[in-house]
């Protein structure tokens, strides 16, 4: 009895949540960027163990010179332990293949910007009940493994879309690597990223109540960014040993999830098990605020334009168009066309108002006259 | 762990001589493939009826104009026979000329009535060769951070090129390419031989990459320029320096699909001027499956485009060369690993890698084909490398330079007219 009345009920919230979003089910985007031949579609079918990339048609050398930059979607649903995801693969396929790839993440940066503008308009519109969020979620950058950190390519790329996606580096094909030449490799990177002030994710700093264990595992694996991976979706069998998924060499078998070979598993930890959700509120509630925010103040102010574009919006691309400019929804449409109307109307009455006032005085001078 | 065997170079060097001198001109194309066991027995079979040896200085004598076909492949300029009237008819301007009074030797029974020492010859030369010792320059093309310096240290087995990481961290990627040649000099059981690596930093690690090959073509012809200069000096030196490129290793990047855009522009550029190897670096992330397949869809690429790497088809001038080449050409490009520091493995120093699933050795064919390359460029090919860009390369380009200068060599012309400049290979592009 006495539980009765101290026991309000509200402790159970969490698990009506729980059963309300694994209803609602989720839905990601992820961008994979990066030099072709990165390992970057095998990586994702590691992942998340699909074979989203079955029917890539891989184009020859000769057909890539003149081949601009494309973005394909892949989307897939997985389900796991009830819970289903809607995940949704965006590809860059062409990316750093041209001989000159000056300006070739604009199509990329423009992408990602029209997510943002859709899920702005799906917002200020009048029917919000099923908005489809397609912005991207996070975008996994491929470092080559074969360089000496980070290219000039990969620093315009990062720079153009850091502050409107959430990037985590990662080298890909870490099998060219020894461990030392690993280490030197991920210092120099973070380096980098710092002297070009290029703003990757921050995976949050653990609450201070968690145990030694978990902090210790927190730390080491925000040590291992860029996250040095290497990806397979065969099963090798290693000397009677248990099937593991790898890449067998004649001088011996790399594991996918071993940790001493790689950080997939790490990335895969941060990527799918503890921080999918706090990607997805990144995005909306500092990237995404972030655009809307510089939007709808060149919005307010339409006279002074050209002004704030230059300033506010200077970060962004060139090509970007203030929100005005594009089609609204029908009903806003509708609204905006009345309002014109009103407002010629009024000017009209206005001009012959002031019309009439001036035959009124001519007409009173010849009076006089 | 295996030498270089240069010695073996001066040896092909002369059992090459002997053939030529066996055969005379009007056997038409000559042996130029240089396997050692092959022109071993050619020597035996030429003991017995060459003529008498000629001076090798004979080589830089010849000053007939050569027939302007495109691609010329004349006779070895150290022919004795340019002295006399058959070499006359090289004047008319045919694709293999054919001299007017055969020249073939009359065959003497091969049972001499005595030692005449004949074959000494071999020794002569080695002997001379060893005491000049010989050039050899190599380029070395690709993207930064493919291993390209460590490549060529294993190769020689020595510290001939700087590596890159050694470099201070503050180094930034050249905005241009720049052409940096070192030079070092190696020797080996008595034999010399003065190495010049040319390192081309900067190729292809900007954003726009257009045209990133022209600072590589132009230093070439530079160096066909100069030795031009001065082979038509009048007071010539007696062993002219030779910086001609012999050998350009071009690196592709195992990305396991194809090669990229660049490559083929490069290569498209350069395969008429230059010999190019093309050699898959890093090759310690392809699987043995992955590797084949990469390297057939290179090689059909290569060809789809119409680019020729060393050893080029069109220069194979018999069927022991073409079979021996095929070969060769059938393995190439080769999936190659360098590395500078040694692991122990079954009890042996070996140069390796060692990753936590293995060690990868770089001299063993079961993991990469760094031996193949290393046994390909010098120990058998090398002189014949040499030899291609001086006949066929550098001839070309000299035919180029008489042809613009109005037949005349350059440095003569009318009073006061400007030289035309040093011309970039044109190159068909593909639409």
């Amino acid at each position: 009895m006495q539980q009765d009345k101290e026991y309000v009920g509200f402790a159970a919230l969490p698990n009506q949540l729980h059963r309300k979003s694994v209803k609602k089910g989720f839905d990601f985007t992820l961008m994979v960027a990066g030099e072709s031949g990165l390992g970057k579609s095998t990586l994702i079918n590691s992942l998340f163990l699909t074979n989203l990339y079955e029917d890539r048609q891989l184009p020859e050398a000769s057909a890539r010179l003149t081949r601009t930059l494309t973005i394909e979607r892949r989307g897939v649903e997985i389900e796991e332990g009830g819970i289903k995801v809607k995940l949704t693969v965006v590809d860059t396929p062409g990316f750093g293949d041209s001989v000159d790839c000056s300006d070739c993440w604009l199509p990329v940066v423009r992408f990602i910007e029209e997510q943002f503008e859709q899920y702005l308009r799906d917002e200020s519109g009048l029917n919000r009940k099923n908005i489809q969020d397609s912005r991207v979620h996070c975008c996994l950058y491929f470092i080559s493994p074969f360089g000496r950190g980070l290219r000039p390519l990969d620093v315009a790329f990062l720079r153009a879309v850091h502050e409107k996606v959430n990037i985590i580096p990662v080298i890909g094909k870490a099998d060219a690597l020894m461990p030392k030449e690993t280490q030197a490799l991920k210092q120099k990177i973070r380096d980098q990223l710092k002297e070009e002030e290029i703003n990757i994710y921050q995976f949050p700093d653990c609450d201070s109540d968690e145990d030694e264990d978990f902090k210790r595992q927190d730390a080491e694996m925000k040590e291992s960014i860029p996250f040095a991976v290497i990806g397979s979706c065969e099963v090798v069998r290693d000397g009677g040993t248990r099937p593991v998924r790898g890449r067998r060499y004649s001088w011996g078998t790399v594991e996918v999830e071993n940790p001493h070979h790689c950080d997939f598993l790490n990335l895969r930890r941060m990527l799918v098990q503890t921080h999918l959700q706090d990607l997805k509120e990144v995005t909306h509630d500092l990237l995404y605020e972030g655009y809307r925010a510089s939007c709808l103040q060149s919005l307010a102010r339409p006279g002074a334009r050209d002004r704030t574009s230059r300033s506010k919006l200077s970060r962004q691309s060139a090509t970007e168009i203030p929100l005005p400019m594009l089609p609204l929804a029908e009903t806003e449409k509708l609204i905006r066309e009345k309002d014109e109307e009103l407002r010629r109307m009024q000017e009209m009455l206005e001009k012959m108002q002031a019309q009439m006032q001036q035959s009124q005085t001519q007409g009173e001078q010849s009076d006089t006259l | 762990m295996g030498k270089l065997r240069l010695r073996q170079i001066p040896d092909q060097l002369k059992v090459i001589e002997l053939i030529i001198q066996k055969r005379g001109p009007e056997s038409g194309p000559l042996t130029q493939g240089s396997a050692y066991a092959r022109a071993r027995a050619e020597a035996r079979r030429a003991r017995a009826t060459s003529p008498p040896p000629r001076d090798s200085r004979a080589h830089r004598r010849s000053l007939l104009p050569r027939s302007p076909a495109p691609r010329p492949r004349p006779s070895l300029e150290g022919l004795p026979e340019a002295r006399t009237d058959a070499a006359m008819s090289e004047l008319v301007p045919e694709p293999r000329p054919k001299p007017a009074v055969p020249m073939k030797p009359v065959s003497i029974n091969s049972n001499l009535l005595g030692y005449i020492g004949i074959d000494t010859i071999i020794e002569q030369m080695r002997k001379k060769t060893m005491k000049t010792g010989f050039d050899f320059n190599i380029m070395v093309v690709g993207q930064s951070g493919l291993g390209k310096s460590t490549l060529v240290n294993t190769l020689f087995k020595s510290q001939v090129s700087r590596k890159a990481s050694s470099w201070n961290r503050e180094e930034k990627i050249p905005k241009t390419v720049e052409i940096k040649a070192i030079g070092h000099v190696i020797e080996e059981g008595g034999v010399k031989m003065k190495l010049t690596v040319i390192d081309t930093p900067g190729f292809g690690d900007q954003i726009n990459n257009e045209n990133c090959w022209e600072p590589i073509e132009k230093y070439i012809n530079e160096q066909y320029e100069k030795f031009l200069k001065e082979e038509v000096n009048i007071a010539r030196k007696k062993r002219i320096p030779d910086t001609r490129v012999h050998c350009c290793l071009y690196f592709i990047s195992p990305t396991g699909h194809s090669l990229r855009p660049l490559d083929l522009e490069f290569m498209k550029h350069l395969s008429k001027v230059v010999n190019i190897i093309p050699v898959i670096a890093k090759a310690d992330t392809m699987t043995l499956e992955e590797k084949s397949e990469f390297k057939q869809r290179v090689r059909k690429e290569l060809e789809v485009n119409g680019i020729e790497f060393y050893p080029q088809k069109e220069f194979d001038e018999d069927l022991e060369d073409k079979t021996e080449n095929d070969k060769i050409r059938e393995s190439m490009p080769f999936a190659v690993v360098g590395s500078d520091k040694e692991y122990q493995v079954n009890g042996k120093r070996v140069l390796g890698r060692k990753t936590p699933w293995g060690i990868i050795e770089v001299e063993n064919l079961n993991h990469c084909e760094f031996a193949l390359l290393r046994d390909f460029v010098i120990r058998t090919h090398l002189q014949d490398l040499k030899e291609v860009t001086h006949n066929i390369h550098y001839e070309t380009y000299r035919a180029k330079r008489l042809n613009d200068n109005g037949g005349l060599p350059p440095g003569e012309g009318l009073l006061g007219t400007v030289l035309p400049p040093v011309p970039a290979t044109p190159c068909p592009t593909a639409e």
